[in-house]
């Protein structure tokens, strides 16, 4: 009996040897689960876990632990979280903050104190610009690239006088922005709303006189439910088109729009029809694990880890920024975007699609409908000098 | 011209949805002395008991029933386990317990419903515009909000001017330590009190469902205006809560409608726009200030 225990003791003094108790990856998710946009970083949770749970556990071979905590969507919030897991868990890794003013709050700290940031959905122009950093990698897209695709598509359509709308914050100006860089015809009338408003009953009536070819609008989560709702309602879709970035057109927000955004075309990276293996094989497994259609924010957690996969593969184990960073950068992955790589600013060159709005058995989704930019490089690119 | 009046419109139908949520507000508050933050709670409840319901049975009218009688059934139930042991109280202990409520509120509908935003559609027949006047169509479904909501108001007239109950809730208001001397069931009237107020926003909730997003926290964003109508009426007075609605609703609207253009007029299009959307959604609170700089109660203060 003695022995046996004195041998039990011994085989535990050797698992370490056999490589079962090395310590893994820790890996830091600071998202919004909380508040209207909770759903946003439940998406990319998904996304991100889905990859690990593929490799049963592991990233590109190696054990990971994920971190998750919730910023509700609060800056301040942010930053405590990313002291923690610096601090107290030792992360070198931290990803998938979902609102630019909660990643202008903390990504520009950690990345000085070399923490190695991968953005799974926020892209602000700060960090793609001469705020660019080696640190820092956006693996979904830079801020205006979703509203400049629906820019030169609404230009290619023959629209001459459109009407632009967005709530009155920094990234609503962002994003107007980025549909300008690309637009080539009048401006009938640029609004900026209340952040959270939910009637915009007065901007419809002011949309109706002032008669413009097209109407394009930013107006994320529940305010672009509420808009889009009630422009069905007022009559209006059917005589002005309107068009927006994927943000008001997610799977999840358009179950709750109805058919008031029916035929609706807009601009995103990524669909879930795009026809290519690993993205065939990521919605099925998706679908699959939680019973639901992905939106692109899963597809961007997904893509984070893979990405992440492919370089803690090559790195051999190594997990110190310093070697991680190169083996990122050649983003050597199959992405389910297809085209992917990293430019000179760490920000992704991908293709942008303009898609529809279609009911299908299974409900509301998307359908993509034409490639606008091949290999498309943000406007931020040539101020980074990286 | 049209477009005047199509604004007015706006105006109006923002006002009523205002005053369904102020009227039980400023009751709860004239008459109990307490402040509810967490009455944007019951409009969510009634949001979401409506959708489900809605889509479960197809009828907008059970929805209606369904929505109100939870948002009811939960006051009464809020009233009996918290607020009530809070009335001896000072504001601040309230004020803590009712944000704690609306955080408990925003959990137990993810839990419930999950995070993803309802769908609730138009009822049928009522998806269409109606043509006013020649080249004005409005919404049917705006215009049914506004009926409902005027038949509201007049019924609260009714009960509060004609009824003994409402005779009982004016003299509560106006002295509760009175009314309870003169052997009144204080503590029944203060539960029916919070229920009718949590019922009418319920009713609100229900009725927003098909216009707004129904999804978690969407009683906080209507909360804010309600308290600036509660505050630009007068705390506790019914008549208060019609006016500042209506003049909070005509103002948010016409300061969205019409600034961009009169500013424009007078500065760039770029200066105007922006210059706008600041002043716009500064209107309401610059006439709350203006409002109290003249009439530091309100406007019509329930309690001399």
């Amino acid at each position: 009996m003695k022995k046996l225990v004195i041998g039990l003791c011994a085989l535990g003094l050797m698992l370490p040897t056999l490589g079962f108790a090395v310590d893994p990856v820790k890996i830091g998710m600071i998202t919004t689960l909380s508040t209207k946009g909770g759903y946003l970083g439940e998406e990319i949770r998904d996304g991100f876990k889905l990859a690990i749970d593929q490799e049963g556990g592991t990233l590109g071979g190696m054990a990971v632990e994920l971190l998750v905590e919730d910023d509700g969507g609060k800056p301040e919030k942010g930053k405590q979280i990313a002291e923690r897991y610096a601090q107290k868990d030792g992360v070198q890794i931290m990803t998938s903050i979902v609102f630019s003013n909660v990643a202008m709050a903390v990504v520009p700290k950690i990345i000085k104190e070399n923490v190695l940031y991968l953005s799974a959905n926020a892209g602000p122009s700060e960090l793609a610009g001469s705020g660019c950093d080696p640190n820092y990698f956006s693996v979904s897209y830079q801020n205006d690239n979703l509203d400049e695709v629906v820019g030169q598509y609404v230009t290619e359509v023959g629209h001459k006088n459109v009407y632009l709308l967005a709530p009155n914050y920094p990234a609503g100006k962002d994003h107007l922005a980025g549909f300008k860089r690309y637009y080539k015809g009048t401006i009938a009338g640029e609004v900026y709303t209340k952040l959270d408003q939910a009637d915009y009953a007065a901007e419809i009536a002011t949309i109706r006189d002032a008669k413009p070819e097209a109407v394009f609008f930013f107006l994320p989560g529940g305010m672009g439910i509420n808009f889009l709702k009630q422009y069905a309602q007022a009559g209006l879709k059917q005589t002005i088109p309107i068009y927006g970035p994927a943000f008001s057109f997610d799977e999840r927000i358009l179950d709750a729009v109805g058919d008031a955004a029916l035929g609706v075309k807009n601009g995103s990276q990524w669909t879930h029809d795009l026809d290519n293996p690993a993205n065939r094989e990521f919605v099925a497994a998706y679908r699959k694990a939680y019973n639901r259609t992905p939106t692109l924010y899963a597809s961007q957690g997904y893509d984070t880890a893979r990405l992440l996969a492919s370089a803690l593969k090559a790195t051999g184990g190594k997990t110190d920024p310093e070697s991680l960073r190169p083996a990122i950068k050649k983003a050597d992955f199959a992405s389910v975007r297809g085209n992917f790589s990293f430019g000179n600013n760490q920000h992704p060159i991908q293709d942008i699609y303009i898609r529809e709005v279609v009911q299908t058995e299974t409900g509301f989704t998307n359908k993509t409908v034409k490639k606008v930019f091949t290999n498309h490089v943000d406007a931020y690119a040539k101020e980074c000098k990286m | 011209m049209l477009l005047v009046i199509e604004q007015l419109l706006n105006g109006l139908q923002l006002g009523i949805t205002l005053f369904l949520m102020a009227a039980g507000l400023t009751l709860v508050f004239g008459i109990m002395q307490v402040i509810n933050l967490a009455h944007g709670s019951f409009y969510m409840i009634g949001a979401y008991v409506g959708a489900t319901v809605a889509a479960h049975t197809g009828s907008f009218l059970l929805a209606m029933l369904a929505a109100v009688g939870a948002a009811a059934l939960v006051g009464c139930v809020v009233e009996i386990l918290v607020l009530r042991h809070l009335y001896r109280r000072q504001h601040l202990d309230q004020v803590l317990a009712t944000f704690g409520l609306i955080m408990f509120f925003n959990e137990l509908i993810r839990i419930v419903w999950g995070r993803q935003p309802l769908f609730m559609n138009v009822p049928a027949g009522l998806n269409k515009s109606i043509e006013l006047l020649p080249g004005l169509p409005y919404p049917t479904y705006r215009l049914v909000v506004i009926a409902v909501g005027l038949l509201v108001a007049l019924f609260l007239w009714l009960m509060f001017a004609k009824t003994k109950v409402g005779m009982q809730i004016r003299a509560g208001s106006s002295n509760r330590e009175m009314i309870g001397a003169l052997g009144v069931n204080i503590n029944l009237l203060y539960t029916l009190v919070f229920g009718l107020g949590a019922l009418l926003a319920g009713l609100a909730g229900v009725m927003a469902g098909p216009i707004l997003a129904v999804e978690p926290g969407m009683g906080e964003s209507i909360l804010i205006l309600t308290f600036v109508v509660i505050v630009i009426g007068g705390i506790g007075s019914i008549r208060g809560a019609v006016a500042g609605a209506l003049l909070v609703g005509m103002v948010d609207t016409l300061g969205r409608a019409f600034l961009p253009s009169l500013l424009r007029t007078i500065l760039a299009t770029a200066t105007a726009d922006s210059v706008a959307a600041s002043l716009s959604s500064m209107a309401i609170y610059i006439l709350m200030a203006a409002i109290l700089v003249w009439k530091p109660r309100g406007l019509f203060p329930a309690h001399g």
